[in-house]
């Protein structure tokens, strides 16, 4: 090696000079390089530069997880008395009233429950479908306008969704379906399907994106239709993928408030009649923003909407929790994906 | 980076005619910002529950403007400037006002009801012009809001379309304040139905059963076959209480009636007006000052042998329509100075303008 060295001369320095520069700019150490080096500050810099770029890295990988647990026991701390201020039967009972101390979350809790299982009820065929055809059916030219397109709706704010939704949407559900009112459970669910589309959509396209070209090519060699491959093999070779466009379209779903807040009518009802469709409900969500402006701090009814948030919180953990392991599952036993 | 701010603000209140060296240093603030979520009060805001006119002329003398000019005047730093000052933007005036109340009141903060905010503004925005040496910044937020801030001696006046309930006033007590309430004006509150609805007026009783679900068809108190829709404010508005005690429950303070759970809470005044324009089915109920002519106001009797009477500036005044409630301004204790004058005013020639906000004056 030091020989090696010897005959490179100035060059060889430069080089290492650029080497080390590049090194540093680009965070990655080209082995081969590294291996040639003999100045043994050389190696030394990039192996710390290494570290550091690696450190950096893991700390805001965890750091991630730091801020979640941290909002978790913030909510813990403002929500956890709610649970021992309040009598159980009275905090779970069906009556919400937190000016006159009945703080029954019930008709939240399957207010929110309802309107997020209409959405993806309404949003999953549409989104799957289209994804299928953005996917294997569209033409080129089509494919490079809808994707765009499609990911414009993400943007669109759920406010102007939510005027939308109380101007236009309901008068039409009232005056054609013939509700009392417009601001109904469907209507929320309308505009929330809406909502979690652009999700389910990029998600699943992206999940029928990987499925081999030979598993098609294995279909249509089969005597398939073009029909029967991609509902026969296609779409199940990217099932995961798509239980995971709708987990996340519902994790968008359930989190959602404004629009929900302007178009559910926010009446606490339980909602379980076979009417509670077309009927007003009143969603964990709406419930929080509505109330939090005016509460008391450290008041029984701020540490019930605080309670709300834990109960939401684990209710989006649990759906994450059931899409990842169905996904695990799937892979141990030697799924496609 | 409360300092940043605190120490800059004196050049503000030059404006309003005050000796910057008799204002403290709001580095020694009372700390108000401690651990208060600063986004708290600006949350209604966000989902539009409150009407919050700090930006208006009554708040000229108002931190707000000086926020954005400095941290522009400053160019590159200016955007690490304007992320701090925005930060703690829902303290300021808390702050300001914590060393106004105390020493020479020249800011006087009105905080509270939004069902009078737009009345507070107009009656600051009037006197400030009469008396350029004394400075009003109104802020709704809701009189549970504005009376919680006065307990706390962050505001001078609070705005309240209630009594204060005994939990307040021990609160206050408990601070070593004693709150003084006057009658500033008087509010009625208007039952309002979609104007293609036929009926002409109600009773208490019928609309105590309207709210509770009892009565659920419009043919049972003599109107068309359709459903009802209620719609009501949300349960943190001061209007949502003052219908419940008055009109569900009668005024009975043994009744626990409750409004029906198919009740429609609606965010706002706004939400009420547009479902009622929309929907032929509904019945909702707000201030008087807030109904807009596109809905059809319902006369109210007392009982069977009443008369109906429509809500107007003449029959809430001479007591015959028979939902109508005081509207108050609070203080921490009997009012000196440029408080007591202000509310002086209020009470005389401050009455002029209450009848062209809608509301009611206390002497016809």
């Amino acid at each position: 090696m030091p020989t090696n060295q010897g005959k490179r001369g100035t060059f060889a320095r430069i080089t290492r000079a650029l080497t080390s520069l590049v090194t540093l700019c680009s965070g990655m150490t080209p082995l081969s390089e590294a291996m040639t080096q003999t100045d043994k500050s050389g190696v030394s810099r990039t192996r710390w530069v290494e570290f550091a770029i690696e450190g950096a890295i893991r700390l805001l990988g965890f750091s991630t997880i730091g801020f979640v647990l941290l909002i978790f026991l913030f909510l813990l701390r403002e929500g956890l008395p709610i649970f021992y201020e309040v009598p159980l039967g009275n905090l779970f009972g069906t009556r919400w009233y937190p000016t006159f101390d009945l703080f029954g979350t019930l008709p939240l809790i399957l207010g929110s429950i309802l309107v997020t299982v209409t959405a993806i009820v309404i949003a999953l065929p549409l989104g799957v479908a289209t994804a299928v055809f953005v996917s294997e059916i569209a033409p080129h030219w089509a494919r490079e306008v809808l994707k765009p397109m499609i990911e414009v709706l993400a943007g669109i704010p759920s406010v102007v969704l939510g005027f939308f939704g109380m101007h236009f949407v309901a008068p039409v559900i009232r005056s054609i379906l013939g509700a009392p009112t417009g601001l109904t459970v469907f209507a929320g669910a309308l505009i929330l399907a809406y909502m979690a589309l652009p999700t389910i959509i990029s998600v699943a396209e992206d999940a029928l994106d990987t499925v081999p070209k030979s598993y098609r090519d294995a279909g249509l060699a089969m005597g398939a239709t073009q029909w029967q491959t991609i509902w026969k093999v296609v779409v199940p070779a990217a099932r995961s993928g798509i239980l995971m466009a709708v987990m996340l379209g519902m994790g968008r779903a359930i989190g959602e408030t404004m629009a929900v807040m302007m178009v559910t009518g926010n009446a606490a009802r339980v909602p379980l009649s076979l009417d509670s469709l077309f009927r007003p409900a009143r969603t964990m969500t709406a419930t929080i923003a509505a109330e939090m402006g005016e509460v008391a701090q450290g008041s029984t009814h701020y540490h019930a909407l605080f309670g709300i948030g834990i109960i939401l919180f684990l209710l989006t953990f649990l759906i994450n929790l059931t899409a990842a392991s169905a996904i695990f599952h799937k892979r141990r036993r030697g799924g496609l994906r | 980076m409360q300092d940043v701010v605190g120490r800059s603000s004196p050049t503000q209140y030059l404006r309003c005619g005050v000796d910057a060296a008799s204002l403290p240093d709001a580095s020694n603030g009372q700390g108000m910002c401690d651990f208060k979520p600063f986004w708290f009060p600006m949350l209604p805001e966000y989902v539009g529950l409150s009407a919050n006119r700090c930006q208006g002329t009554a708040c000229s003398c108002g931190i707000c403007r000086w926020k954005t000019s400095t941290s522009i005047r400053k160019g590159v730093i200016g955007w690490v400037l304007l992320a701090l000052v925005f930060l703690p933007a829902a303290c300021e005036p808390e702050r300001s006002a914590s060393f106004n109340v105390g020493a020479a009141a020249q800011t006087i903060e009105n905080k509270g009801s939004d069902t009078l905010v737009n009345l507070a503004l107009a009656w600051a925005e009037v006197y400030m012009q009469a008396h350029p040496d004394v400075c009003i910044s109104v802020t709704g937020g809701g009189t549970g809001t504005g009376i919680a801030a006065m307990i706390n001696g962050t505001v001078s006046i609070a705005n309240a379309s209630r009594d204060m309930k005994k939990e307040e006033i021990a609160a206050a007590e408990a601070n070593g304040i004693k709150p003084v309430g006057f009658v500033v004006a008087r509010d009625a509150i208007a039952i309002v139905v979609n104007p293609s609805n036929p009926l002409q007026g109600l009773t208490l009783q019928q609309l105590s059963d309207i709210y509770t679900g009892r009565i659920t068809n419009w043919q049972q108190v003599g109107g068309e076959n359709r459903p009802i829709v209620l719609l009501s404010r949300e349960s943190n508005s001061g209007t949502y209480v003052y219908f419940l005690e008055n009109v569900i429950r009668m005024g009975k303070k043994e009744s626990d009636l409750l409004f029906s759970p198919d009740t429609l809470l609606m965010p706002s005044s706004e939400g009420i007006s547009t479902e009622v324009r929309q929907n032929p089915n509904a019945v909702g109920y707000d201030g008087l000052g807030y109904v807009t002519p596109d809905q059809k106001l319902l006369a109210v009797a007392k009982d069977l042998e009443s008369p109906y009477v429509l809500p107007s500036i003449q029959t809430v005044n001479d007591g015959s329509y028979p939902i109508a409630r005081p509207l108050y301004m609070y203080t921490a204790g009997e009012p000196t100075g440029k408080v007591r004058a202000y509310i002086d005013w209020i009470l005389g020639g401050g009455q002029a303008l209450v009848p062209k906000l809608g509301f009611v004056p206390l002497k016809p």
